[in-house]
């Protein structure tokens, strides 16, 4: 008797806890954004200090879907995020000229670098060109790891390798297809160049050995903006709610928060904040 | 190597200082893993006692893809829930995507083939003259069903193990599914990816011995259970 009493018991605590948390889901609808950003802005830790006060100040609930930005875009694209953090502004202009997404935004800068073998087998120290750069490792067939994924850096880095007129082949060029974490691991473990965020390459700094070649080139401006999502694009869109996120991310005390983040950890900000300037008043 | 005691360190320090947040999402895994293995056993002992005791059309092609099916790729099962469950997917509307019943929901996929095949393979094991006995000392439908199941208990324990095992241990259908949210759906697995991809790899050392240990021991005090009943046979020699 006492086993079969236990096991309803069992039972019973089993459907009450399916069944709160299907009800969470579907109760708190309007309340839930999702967001789909960059890993970057995962693995720096920026989110993990923006979302909690956002939640707080307007009682949404953040649902943080950090991926690349190719992926975060073509969810957006389906109607399965409300709001994008993303930084690949050749292909978020193309989404805003089409109409998928609606009422991009500049939220903060950092900047890229290309990092490589203390030895500089291609010789790039000298160079401040990242073009010219970039040109010298083909010639050299020095080792480069490349994301391959799709994301911002993937992006910016496809459009660094065609304006050089070069199309990377071969066994020098790894394809890594994973995160920017991931790739400097292996950059490091293989002794190859490659293009990183500096946030990243700070937050990693301990473990990866490969010092920076190239910075300050205008082309390595790394630009994050906040679009939100057309409705048409899919019956479940929270506008209302993407829209508070991306008045949240421009908002002065937002910038505020972000100019001071990652000055404890690494001395200096990991993210310039520059909400409602141009583009091209950028990095000078 | 000096890495690993820099894990180990961190993971007594996360656990004895009380890292709220640690915590939570062990008892999250726990929580969803366990409830998976529940549903998944719910469902595929019966499928596995019916394909091995039960002759009926299709069961020769049923049993071959519940075989196949033990061995479900965890990122194709996180992909096509994903497909199921993204808004603009055909179940959609019940805006379960990145919650944990989602996960719960992939896991059960891919536990409950585990079960089921197992559970079939150790109801064929038993002597089927054992049927034919409890027949024929005049046990009803229900009764030899009961007598039968706590007779295969101990190959069923291995169910439990298994199909746990591979839930908890599982990475890609979580992350797809579940999104990695913080303080929502971040489990250990999830979470050990996440603190690599960040470059704190103490936190990942620690993240993944708290997994161990916890598999270690749910699977420690069911291997006692099935132990345990198999010294009760008497000793040979």
């Amino acid at each position: 008797m006492r086993k079969h009493v236990s096991s309803m018991y069992l039972a019973v605590l089993l459907i009450n806890l399916l069944a709160s948390s299907i009800v969470h889901g579907a109760d708190s609808s309007e309340k839930n954004i999702i967001l789909s950003t960059t890993t970057s802005t995962q693995d720096s830790g920026l989110l993990d200090v923006l979302v909690p006060i956002f939640e707080k100040q307007t009682g949404h609930i953040v649902k943080t879907i950090s991926v690349g930005t190719g992926q975060a875009l073509a969810l957006a694209a389906k109607g399965d995020a409300d709001v994008v953090l993303v930084h690949a502004p050749s292909l978020e202009k193309k989404l805003v000229a089409a109409g998928t997404l609606l009422n991009r935004r500049l939220v903060m800068y950092n900047d890229f670098v290309i990092i490589g073998p203390q030895e500089d087998p291609a010789k790039i120290k000298s160079v401040k060109s990242a073009l010219a750069a970039l040109k010298l490792i083909e010639a050299m067939n020095a080792r480069f790891v490349s994301r391959g994924d799709n994301s911002g850096t993937h992006n910016l880095e496809k459009s660094l390798w065609q304006q050089a007129g070069l199309a990377p082949k071969g066994s020098w060029y790894i394809e890594s297809g994973q995160g920017m974490g991931a790739t400097l691991g292996i950059a490091n473990e293989r002794n190859a160049y490659t293009l990183t965020d500096r946030g990243t390459y700070l937050a990693l700094r301990n473990r990866v050995k490969l010092p920076i070649h190239v910075e300050g080139d205008k082309v390595l401006l790394n630009i994050y903006s906040v679009i939100e999502v057309n409705p048409a694009n899919g019956s479940r869109i929270n506008l209302a709610g993407g829209k508070a996120f991306a008045d949240f991310m421009v908002a002065p005390q937002t910038q505020a928060a972000i100019k001071s983040f990652g000055i404890e950890k690494f001395g200096q900000p990991l993210f310039m904040p520059i909400a409602g300037k141009r583009e091209d008043e950028i990095g000078g | 190597m000096e890495l690993i005691w820099q894990g180990i360190a961190k993971a007594f320090q996360l656990l004895s200082g009380g890292d709220a947040e640690v915590w939570a999402i062990t008892w999250l895994s726990l929580k969803i893993s366990g409830l998976a293995t529940l549903v998944s056993l719910l469902l595929g002992i019966p499928l596995g006692i019916a394909l091995a005791l039960f002759r009926f059309p299709g069961r020769p092609l049923a049993a071959a893809v519940v075989n196949t099916c033990m061995g479900l790729p965890p990122v194709v099962v996180g992909l096509f829930v994903s497909i199921f469950l993204w808004r603009s997917g055909p179940l959609g509307f019940l805006d379960l995507i990145y919650s944990p019943t989602a996960m719960i929901i992939a896991q059960v996929i891919i536990a409950f083939p585990i079960v089921a095949g197992l559970t079939m393979a150790s109801f064929q094991n038993l002597n089927p003259r054992l049927g034919l006995q409890l027949l024929g000392i005049g046990a009803s439908k229900p009764q030899l069903l009961w007598l039968l199941c706590k007779e295969a208990r101990l190959p069923l324990l291995a169910a439990v193990m298994a199909g746990f095992g591979g839930v908890i241990s599982e990475v890609g259908a979580s992350m797809m599914v579940g999104g990695n949210i913080r303080g929502q759906t971040r489990v250990l697995t999830t979470a050990t990816v996440l603190e690599t991809g960040k470059g704190n790899f103490d936190v990942a050392i620690a993240l993944s011995l708290i997994l161990l240990t916890l598999s270690f021991v749910l699977n420690f005090v069911l291997t006692h259970i099935q132990q345990r009943e198999q010294f009760r046979w008497p000793k040979l020699s």
